[in-house]
Protein backbone atom coordinates (compact mmCIF):
# COMPACT_ATOMS: atom_id res chain seq x y z
CA UNK A 1 0.00 0.00 0.00
CA UNK A 2 2.74 2.49 0.75
CA UNK A 3 4.69 1.17 -2.49
CA UNK A 4 1.35 2.71 -4.22
CA UNK A 5 0.90 5.70 -2.55
CA UNK A 6 4.37 6.43 -2.47
CA UNK A 7 4.27 5.75 -5.89
CA UNK A 8 1.15 8.07 -6.81
CA UNK A 9 2.67 11.24 -4.61
CA UNK A 10 5.70 10.78 -6.79
CA UNK A 11 3.78 10.56 -9.47
CA UNK A 12 1.99 13.87 -9.27
CA UNK A 13 5.51 15.64 -8.77
CA UNK A 14 6.83 14.54 -11.67
CA UNK A 15 3.52 15.67 -13.58
CA UNK A 16 3.46 19.01 -11.79
CA UNK A 17 7.06 19.54 -12.45
CA UNK A 18 7.18 18.74 -16.12
CA UNK A 19 3.70 21.09 -17.15
CA UNK A 20 5.40 23.62 -15.29
CA UNK A 21 8.45 23.27 -17.20
CA UNK A 22 7.39 21.38 -20.54
CA UNK A 23 11.04 20.49 -21.17
CA UNK A 24 10.24 17.09 -21.71
CA UNK A 25 7.27 17.31 -23.77
CA UNK A 26 8.12 20.36 -26.40
CA UNK A 27 11.50 18.21 -26.79
CA UNK A 28 10.11 15.53 -27.97
CA UNK A 29 7.08 16.66 -29.78
CA UNK A 30 8.83 19.16 -32.07
CA UNK A 31 10.99 16.00 -32.46
CA UNK A 32 9.05 13.48 -33.27
CA UNK A 33 6.93 16.18 -35.78
CA UNK A 34 10.40 17.45 -37.81
CA UNK A 35 10.42 13.26 -38.13
CA UNK A 36 7.00 12.73 -39.57
CA UNK A 37 7.07 15.75 -41.96
CA UNK A 38 10.98 15.28 -43.19
CA UNK A 39 10.05 11.99 -44.39
CA UNK A 40 6.94 12.64 -45.55
CA UNK A 41 8.02 15.61 -48.06
CA UNK A 42 11.16 13.29 -48.90
CA UNK A 43 9.23 9.79 -49.75
CA UNK A 44 5.75 11.59 -50.65
CA UNK A 45 4.74 7.89 -50.12
CA UNK A 46 1.50 6.68 -51.74
CA UNK A 47 -1.08 4.64 -49.01
CA UNK A 48 0.13 1.51 -49.99
CA UNK A 49 3.46 2.71 -49.25
CA UNK A 50 2.60 4.40 -46.28
CA UNK A 51 1.64 1.22 -44.57
CA UNK A 52 4.12 -0.32 -45.75
CA UNK A 53 7.01 1.73 -44.22
CA UNK A 54 4.41 4.04 -41.57
CA UNK A 55 4.71 2.00 -38.69
CA UNK A 56 8.04 1.57 -38.68
CA UNK A 57 8.78 5.40 -38.70
CA UNK A 58 6.49 5.98 -36.50
CA UNK A 59 8.40 3.35 -33.89
CA UNK A 60 11.65 4.81 -34.88
CA UNK A 61 10.44 8.65 -34.25
CA UNK A 62 9.04 7.14 -31.00
CA UNK A 63 11.88 5.57 -30.25
CA UNK A 64 14.92 8.55 -30.65
CA UNK A 65 11.79 10.71 -28.57
CA UNK A 66 12.07 8.20 -26.07
CA UNK A 67 15.56 8.73 -25.96
CA UNK A 68 15.73 12.09 -25.41
CA UNK A 69 12.81 11.68 -22.88
CA UNK A 70 14.44 9.21 -20.66
CA UNK A 71 17.86 10.99 -20.43
CA UNK A 72 16.83 13.89 -17.62
CA UNK A 73 14.61 11.45 -15.92
CA UNK A 74 17.69 10.56 -13.24
CA UNK A 75 19.82 13.33 -14.15
CA UNK A 76 17.43 16.00 -12.82
CA UNK A 77 17.70 14.62 -9.95
CA UNK A 78 21.14 14.47 -9.41
CA UNK A 79 21.19 18.64 -9.25
CA UNK A 80 19.89 19.15 -5.73
CA UNK A 81 20.83 15.91 -5.02
CA UNK A 82 17.59 15.00 -4.53
CA UNK A 83 17.20 11.05 -5.38
CA UNK A 84 19.14 10.68 -2.31
CA UNK A 85 16.42 12.56 -0.29
CA UNK A 86 13.62 10.48 -2.06
CA UNK A 87 15.45 7.58 -1.34
CA UNK A 88 15.49 8.29 2.43
CA UNK A 89 11.55 9.48 2.12
CA UNK A 90 10.24 6.71 0.43
CA UNK A 91 9.21 2.96 2.01
CA UNK A 92 9.86 1.28 -1.12
CA UNK A 93 12.84 2.47 -3.80
CA UNK A 94 10.96 0.68 -6.30
CA UNK A 95 8.59 3.73 -6.03
CA UNK A 96 10.81 5.71 -7.36
CA UNK A 97 11.04 3.70 -10.63
CA UNK A 98 7.07 3.20 -10.77
CA UNK A 99 6.95 6.92 -10.96
CA UNK A 100 9.29 7.53 -13.47
CA UNK A 101 8.14 4.73 -15.25
CA UNK A 102 4.91 6.08 -15.45
CA UNK A 103 5.41 9.36 -16.06
CA UNK A 104 7.62 8.73 -19.22
CA UNK A 105 4.61 6.15 -20.65
CA UNK A 106 2.25 8.82 -19.81
CA UNK A 107 4.46 11.49 -21.63
CA UNK A 108 5.27 9.67 -24.85
CA UNK A 109 1.60 8.55 -25.15
CA UNK A 110 0.74 12.34 -25.07
CA UNK A 111 3.60 13.38 -27.86
CA UNK A 112 2.11 9.60 -29.79
CA UNK A 113 -1.74 10.70 -29.22
CA UNK A 114 -0.61 14.66 -30.69
CA UNK A 115 1.66 13.20 -33.88
CA UNK A 116 -1.20 10.48 -34.86
CA UNK A 117 -3.33 12.43 -36.09
CA UNK A 118 -0.58 14.61 -38.05
CA UNK A 119 0.85 11.54 -39.15
CA UNK A 120 -2.42 10.08 -40.75
CA UNK A 121 -2.84 13.84 -42.61
CA UNK A 122 0.89 13.76 -44.07
CA UNK A 123 0.80 9.46 -44.73
CA UNK A 124 -2.74 9.43 -45.85
CA UNK A 125 -3.76 6.98 -43.58
CA UNK A 126 -7.02 6.38 -41.35
CA UNK A 127 -7.13 4.74 -38.27
CA UNK A 128 -10.50 5.07 -37.94
CA UNK A 129 -12.29 1.65 -36.99
CA UNK A 130 -8.34 0.51 -35.46
CA UNK A 131 -7.85 3.36 -33.14
CA UNK A 132 -8.88 0.92 -29.47
CA UNK A 133 -6.16 -1.49 -30.86
CA UNK A 134 -3.79 1.22 -32.17
CA UNK A 135 -3.94 2.96 -28.39
CA UNK A 136 -2.97 -0.25 -26.79
CA UNK A 137 -0.62 -1.33 -29.11
CA UNK A 138 0.97 2.88 -28.20
CA UNK A 139 0.37 1.65 -24.73
CA UNK A 140 2.37 -1.57 -24.52
CA UNK A 141 4.89 -0.41 -26.60
CA UNK A 142 5.26 2.76 -25.05
CA UNK A 143 5.11 1.05 -21.26
CA UNK A 144 7.97 -1.22 -22.62
CA UNK A 145 10.48 1.31 -23.78
CA UNK A 146 9.73 3.27 -20.51
CA UNK A 147 10.24 0.16 -18.02
CA UNK A 148 13.57 -0.37 -19.81
CA UNK A 149 14.64 3.17 -20.30
CA UNK A 150 14.07 4.31 -16.73
CA UNK A 151 16.42 1.32 -15.33
CA UNK A 152 18.81 2.29 -18.08
CA UNK A 153 18.73 5.71 -17.35
CA UNK A 154 19.40 4.99 -13.21
CA UNK A 155 22.45 3.69 -14.88
CA UNK A 156 23.33 5.52 -17.10
CA UNK A 157 23.00 8.52 -14.43
CA UNK A 158 26.11 7.47 -12.56
CA UNK A 159 28.46 6.78 -15.31
CA UNK A 160 30.94 8.81 -17.04
CA UNK A 161 29.71 8.96 -20.68
CA UNK A 162 26.10 9.18 -19.70
CA UNK A 163 24.69 10.96 -22.78
CA UNK A 164 26.37 8.22 -25.13
CA UNK A 165 25.67 5.50 -22.59
CA UNK A 166 21.72 5.52 -22.41
CA UNK A 167 21.05 5.44 -26.34
CA UNK A 168 23.71 2.37 -26.56
CA UNK A 169 22.33 0.06 -24.06
CA UNK A 170 18.53 1.19 -24.82
CA UNK A 171 18.72 0.36 -28.63
CA UNK A 172 20.18 -3.26 -28.61
CA UNK A 173 17.44 -4.08 -25.05
CA UNK A 174 14.71 -2.75 -27.53
CA UNK A 175 14.83 -4.01 -30.16
CA UNK A 176 12.35 -7.08 -29.67
CA UNK A 177 9.74 -4.94 -28.20
CA UNK A 178 10.16 -2.56 -31.26
CA UNK A 179 9.81 -5.29 -33.81
CA UNK A 180 6.49 -6.99 -32.27
CA UNK A 181 5.04 -3.14 -32.45
CA UNK A 182 5.74 -2.04 -35.56
CA UNK A 183 4.64 -5.64 -36.46
CA UNK A 184 1.45 -5.36 -34.64
CA UNK A 185 1.26 -1.69 -35.95
CA UNK A 186 1.55 -2.64 -39.82
CA UNK A 187 -1.45 -5.09 -39.11
CA UNK A 188 -3.55 -2.48 -37.77
CA UNK A 189 -2.97 -0.46 -40.68
CA UNK A 190 -3.22 -2.77 -43.61
CA UNK A 191 -6.47 -2.94 -45.55
CA UNK A 192 -7.29 -5.80 -43.82
CA UNK A 193 -6.89 -4.58 -40.55
CA UNK A 194 -6.69 -6.48 -37.50
CA UNK A 195 -5.77 -7.07 -34.18
CA UNK A 196 -2.60 -9.53 -33.79
CA UNK A 197 -3.31 -10.72 -30.29
CA UNK A 198 -0.31 -13.08 -30.36
CA UNK A 199 2.12 -9.62 -30.73
CA UNK A 200 -0.02 -8.14 -28.04
CA UNK A 201 0.78 -11.07 -26.02
CA UNK A 202 4.67 -10.79 -26.86
CA UNK A 203 4.23 -7.05 -25.57
CA UNK A 204 2.78 -7.53 -22.53
CA UNK A 205 5.63 -10.99 -21.88
CA UNK A 206 8.55 -8.08 -22.69
CA UNK A 207 6.46 -5.52 -19.85
CA UNK A 208 6.54 -8.13 -17.17
CA UNK A 209 9.55 -9.26 -17.39
CA UNK A 210 11.54 -6.09 -17.12
CA UNK A 211 9.01 -4.86 -14.51
CA UNK A 212 9.67 -8.46 -12.37
CA UNK A 213 13.25 -7.76 -12.81
CA UNK A 214 13.40 -3.98 -12.32
CA UNK A 215 11.05 -4.66 -8.73
CA UNK A 216 14.03 -7.45 -7.81
CA UNK A 217 16.92 -5.65 -8.82
CA UNK A 218 15.96 -1.76 -8.68
CA UNK A 219 17.53 -1.17 -5.42
CA UNK A 220 21.14 -1.72 -6.94
CA UNK A 221 20.50 0.86 -9.58
CA UNK A 222 19.73 3.30 -7.42
CA UNK A 223 22.86 2.84 -4.61
CA UNK A 224 26.06 5.39 -4.87
CA UNK B 1 8.38 23.79 17.19
CA UNK B 2 7.59 20.40 18.90
CA UNK B 3 9.31 19.77 21.95
CA UNK B 4 8.27 16.13 22.63
CA UNK B 5 10.63 13.46 23.64
CA UNK B 6 11.67 11.29 20.26
CA UNK B 7 11.79 7.64 20.15
CA UNK B 8 16.13 7.50 19.09
CA UNK B 9 17.97 5.25 17.68
CA UNK B 10 21.72 4.15 18.29
CA UNK B 11 24.08 3.88 15.26
CA UNK B 12 27.22 0.82 15.21
CA UNK B 13 29.60 1.01 12.49
CA UNK B 14 31.54 -2.35 12.81
CA UNK B 15 34.76 -2.44 11.04
CA UNK B 16 33.49 -0.62 8.40
CA UNK B 17 35.41 -0.28 4.83
CA UNK B 18 34.33 1.77 1.93
CA UNK B 19 36.50 1.78 -0.86
CA UNK B 20 35.67 3.85 -4.29
CA UNK B 21 37.87 2.13 -6.67
CA UNK B 22 41.49 1.50 -4.97
CA UNK B 23 40.81 5.10 -2.37
CA UNK B 24 39.68 4.12 1.15
CA UNK B 25 36.89 6.56 2.16
CA UNK B 26 36.20 4.81 5.21
CA UNK B 27 39.35 2.48 6.56
CA UNK B 28 38.31 -0.29 9.21
CA UNK B 29 35.85 2.12 11.27
CA UNK B 30 34.41 1.23 14.62
CA UNK B 31 31.83 3.29 15.90
CA UNK B 32 29.42 3.17 18.66
CA UNK B 33 26.96 6.14 18.99
CA UNK B 34 24.22 5.64 21.86
CA UNK B 35 20.79 6.80 21.51
CA UNK B 36 20.01 10.54 22.08
CA UNK B 37 23.75 11.88 21.78
CA UNK B 38 24.73 14.37 19.88
CA UNK B 39 28.16 14.02 18.38
CA UNK B 40 30.09 16.24 16.20
CA UNK B 41 32.42 14.73 13.84
CA UNK B 42 35.81 16.74 12.97
CA UNK B 43 38.56 16.46 10.37
CA UNK B 44 40.00 17.70 6.82
CA UNK B 45 38.51 17.64 3.90
CA UNK B 46 39.07 14.23 2.42
CA UNK B 47 38.89 12.52 6.19
CA UNK B 48 35.89 10.52 5.26
CA UNK B 49 33.01 12.40 7.27
CA UNK B 50 30.76 12.44 4.75
CA UNK B 51 31.15 9.04 3.88
CA UNK B 52 30.62 8.32 7.21
CA UNK B 53 27.44 10.24 7.32
CA UNK B 54 25.93 8.92 4.12
CA UNK B 55 26.75 5.19 4.99
CA UNK B 56 24.60 6.34 8.40
CA UNK B 57 21.96 7.10 6.23
CA UNK B 58 21.50 3.90 4.40
CA UNK B 59 22.51 5.97 1.04
CA UNK B 60 25.21 3.88 0.56
CA UNK B 61 26.21 0.18 1.66
CA UNK B 62 29.64 -0.27 2.93
CA UNK B 63 32.47 -2.60 1.29
CA UNK B 64 33.68 -4.24 4.38
CA UNK B 65 31.65 -4.73 7.94
CA UNK B 66 28.26 -3.80 9.32
CA UNK B 67 26.30 -0.93 10.66
CA UNK B 68 23.48 -1.46 12.79
CA UNK B 69 20.92 0.93 14.29
CA UNK B 70 19.45 -0.05 18.08
CA UNK B 71 16.31 1.34 19.09
CA UNK B 72 15.02 1.11 15.59
CA UNK B 73 11.78 -2.01 14.88
CA UNK B 74 13.55 -4.86 12.72
CA UNK B 75 12.47 -4.64 9.39
CA UNK B 76 11.79 -0.92 10.21
CA UNK B 77 13.49 1.84 8.13
CA UNK B 78 15.08 4.40 10.85
CA UNK B 79 13.58 7.68 10.28
CA UNK B 80 16.71 9.65 9.68
CA UNK B 81 16.55 13.38 8.48
CA UNK B 82 19.50 14.12 6.52
CA UNK B 83 21.33 18.08 5.45
CA UNK B 84 23.73 17.45 3.12
CA UNK B 85 26.23 19.94 1.06
CA UNK B 86 23.19 19.55 -1.96
CA UNK B 87 19.77 20.65 -0.43
CA UNK B 88 18.07 17.93 -2.19
CA UNK B 89 14.65 19.60 -2.65
CA UNK B 90 13.27 20.63 -6.00
CA UNK B 91 14.45 24.22 -7.33
CA UNK B 92 11.27 24.03 -9.72
CA UNK B 93 9.19 23.48 -6.62
CA UNK B 94 7.88 26.21 -4.28
CA UNK B 95 9.32 25.70 -0.71
CA UNK B 96 5.96 24.73 0.41
CA UNK B 97 5.37 22.22 -2.25
CA UNK B 98 8.56 20.74 -1.40
CA UNK B 99 7.89 20.32 2.09
CA UNK B 100 4.32 18.82 1.54
CA UNK B 101 5.59 16.29 -1.60
CA UNK B 102 8.06 15.03 1.06
CA UNK B 103 5.90 14.76 4.03
CA UNK B 104 3.69 12.86 1.99
CA UNK B 105 6.40 10.50 1.06
CA UNK B 106 7.63 10.43 4.56
CA UNK B 107 3.61 9.15 5.61
CA UNK B 108 3.43 13.02 8.08
CA UNK B 109 0.05 13.52 9.44
CA UNK B 110 -1.46 16.26 8.25
CA UNK B 111 1.62 17.60 5.72
CA UNK B 112 0.12 20.74 4.95
CA UNK B 113 -0.13 21.65 8.69
CA UNK B 114 3.43 20.44 9.54
CA UNK B 115 4.58 22.21 6.25
CA UNK B 116 3.28 25.10 7.23
CA UNK B 117 4.77 25.15 11.13
CA UNK B 118 8.28 24.49 9.57
CA UNK B 119 8.53 26.93 7.41
CA UNK B 120 7.40 29.16 10.22
CA UNK B 121 10.00 28.35 12.13
CA UNK B 122 12.73 28.51 9.94
CA UNK B 123 11.50 31.98 8.70
CA UNK B 124 10.38 31.59 5.34
CA UNK B 125 6.44 31.71 5.99
CA UNK B 126 6.60 34.99 3.69
CA UNK B 127 8.28 33.03 1.02
CA UNK B 128 6.54 29.16 1.04
CA UNK B 129 5.05 29.81 -2.30
CA UNK B 130 8.05 31.28 -4.27
CA UNK B 131 9.75 28.69 -6.20
CA UNK B 132 13.13 27.40 -4.37
CA UNK B 133 14.95 28.62 -7.19
CA UNK B 134 14.78 32.39 -6.67
CA UNK B 135 15.81 31.75 -2.65
CA UNK B 136 19.31 32.53 -1.79
CA UNK B 137 21.87 29.67 -0.38
CA UNK B 138 21.02 30.73 3.00
CA UNK B 139 17.35 30.33 2.44
CA UNK B 140 17.47 26.80 0.44
CA UNK B 141 19.79 25.64 3.57
CA UNK B 142 16.81 26.98 5.33
CA UNK B 143 14.37 24.52 3.29
CA UNK B 144 16.78 21.45 3.58
CA UNK B 145 16.60 21.93 7.25
CA UNK B 146 12.71 22.07 7.32
CA UNK B 147 12.68 18.89 5.12
CA UNK B 148 15.40 16.71 7.53
CA UNK B 149 12.97 17.68 10.46
CA UNK B 150 9.76 16.66 8.92
CA UNK B 151 8.86 13.37 9.98
CA UNK B 152 10.06 13.88 13.49
CA UNK B 153 13.40 12.18 13.15
CA UNK B 154 14.99 9.75 15.31
CA UNK B 155 18.60 10.22 13.68
CA UNK B 156 19.53 12.98 12.93
CA UNK B 157 22.75 13.57 10.25
CA UNK B 158 23.76 16.89 9.56
CA UNK B 159 26.74 17.76 6.79
CA UNK B 160 28.27 21.17 7.85
CA UNK B 161 24.58 21.93 8.41
CA UNK B 162 25.84 26.46 9.34
CA UNK B 163 27.24 26.48 5.49
CA UNK B 164 25.67 29.66 3.69
CA UNK B 165 23.42 30.50 6.81
CA UNK B 166 23.96 34.27 8.47
CA UNK B 167 24.18 34.55 11.76
CA UNK B 168 20.02 34.91 12.58
CA UNK B 169 19.82 31.59 10.89
CA UNK B 170 22.34 29.90 12.68
CA UNK B 171 21.64 31.16 16.15
CA UNK B 172 18.38 29.73 15.07
CA UNK B 173 19.29 26.48 14.43
CA UNK B 174 22.04 25.96 17.04
CA UNK B 175 18.86 26.54 19.39
CA UNK B 176 16.34 24.38 17.55
CA UNK B 177 19.16 21.56 17.62
CA UNK B 178 19.65 22.23 21.53
CA UNK B 179 15.61 21.47 21.64
CA UNK B 180 16.40 18.46 19.78
CA UNK B 181 19.31 17.09 21.64
CA UNK B 182 17.45 17.38 25.02
CA UNK B 183 14.49 15.74 24.13
CA UNK B 184 16.50 12.73 22.69
CA UNK B 185 17.06 12.66 19.44
CA UNK B 186 20.36 11.20 18.55
CA UNK B 187 22.70 13.71 16.62
CA UNK B 188 25.56 13.40 14.28
CA UNK B 189 27.02 16.86 12.67
CA UNK B 190 29.96 17.06 10.68
CA UNK B 191 31.72 20.60 11.52
CA UNK B 192 34.42 22.54 10.23
CA UNK B 193 36.34 24.33 13.25
CA UNK B 194 34.91 25.67 16.51
CA UNK B 195 31.24 26.91 16.49
CA UNK B 196 28.31 27.48 18.82
CA UNK B 197 27.14 24.36 17.01
CA UNK B 198 29.94 22.32 18.46
CA UNK B 199 29.53 22.98 22.01
CA UNK B 200 26.08 21.56 21.66
CA UNK B 201 28.14 18.39 21.21
CA UNK B 202 28.20 15.62 24.01
CA UNK B 203 31.04 13.99 22.17
CA UNK B 204 33.33 15.14 20.02
CA UNK B 205 35.07 12.57 17.03
CA UNK B 206 37.89 13.43 14.80
CA UNK B 207 38.83 11.12 11.69
CA UNK B 208 41.69 11.10 9.28
CA UNK B 209 42.43 8.64 6.21
CA UNK B 210 38.57 7.58 6.99
CA UNK B 211 39.21 6.10 10.16
CA UNK B 212 38.43 7.84 14.21
CA UNK B 213 41.50 8.89 15.51
CA UNK B 214 40.08 10.87 18.27
CA UNK B 215 37.31 9.98 20.44
CA UNK B 216 35.92 12.21 23.62
CA UNK B 217 33.18 13.46 26.07
CA UNK B 218 33.63 16.69 27.65
CA UNK B 219 37.22 17.65 28.94
CA UNK B 220 40.75 19.12 28.01
CA UNK B 221 40.20 16.88 24.65
CA UNK B 222 36.99 18.05 23.59
CA UNK B 223 38.00 21.46 22.19
CA UNK B 224 41.52 20.28 20.64
CA UNK B 225 39.69 18.05 18.54
CA UNK B 226 37.78 21.26 16.52
CA UNK B 227 41.19 23.26 17.20
CA UNK B 228 43.59 20.90 15.28
CA UNK B 229 45.19 22.20 12.51
CA UNK B 230 43.18 22.14 8.95
CA UNK B 231 39.44 21.08 10.72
Amino acid sequence: MALISNAAVLLGKEVRTEFRSRELLSTTMVFVLIVVVVFSFTFDPTTNESHRFGPGLLWMAFLFAASLMLQPCFLREQTNDTLSALRLAVQDPFAIFLAKIAASTLFLLLTELLMLPIFAALFNVSFGAQLPGILLTFFLGSLGISIVGTALAAISAQARMRELLLPLLLLPLLTPILVVSTEVTVGLMSRDAAIDWKGIGLMAGFDIVFLTVLWLFGEYLLEE
Amino acid sequence: MSAAPVRSIGLQFDQVDKLYGAVYALRNLTLDVAAGECVAIAGRNGSGKTTLLRASAQLLRPTRGSIAYSGSAEHTKPRIGFVAHATMVYDELTAKENLIFFAKLQGVAAPDVRAGELLRDVGLKERQDSLVRTFSRGMRQRVAIARALLAEPALLLFDEPGTGLDAESNAWLTEHLRTLRDTGCTILMSLHGDSELARLATRAVRMESGSVIADTRRGAMFQSIFTAAGC
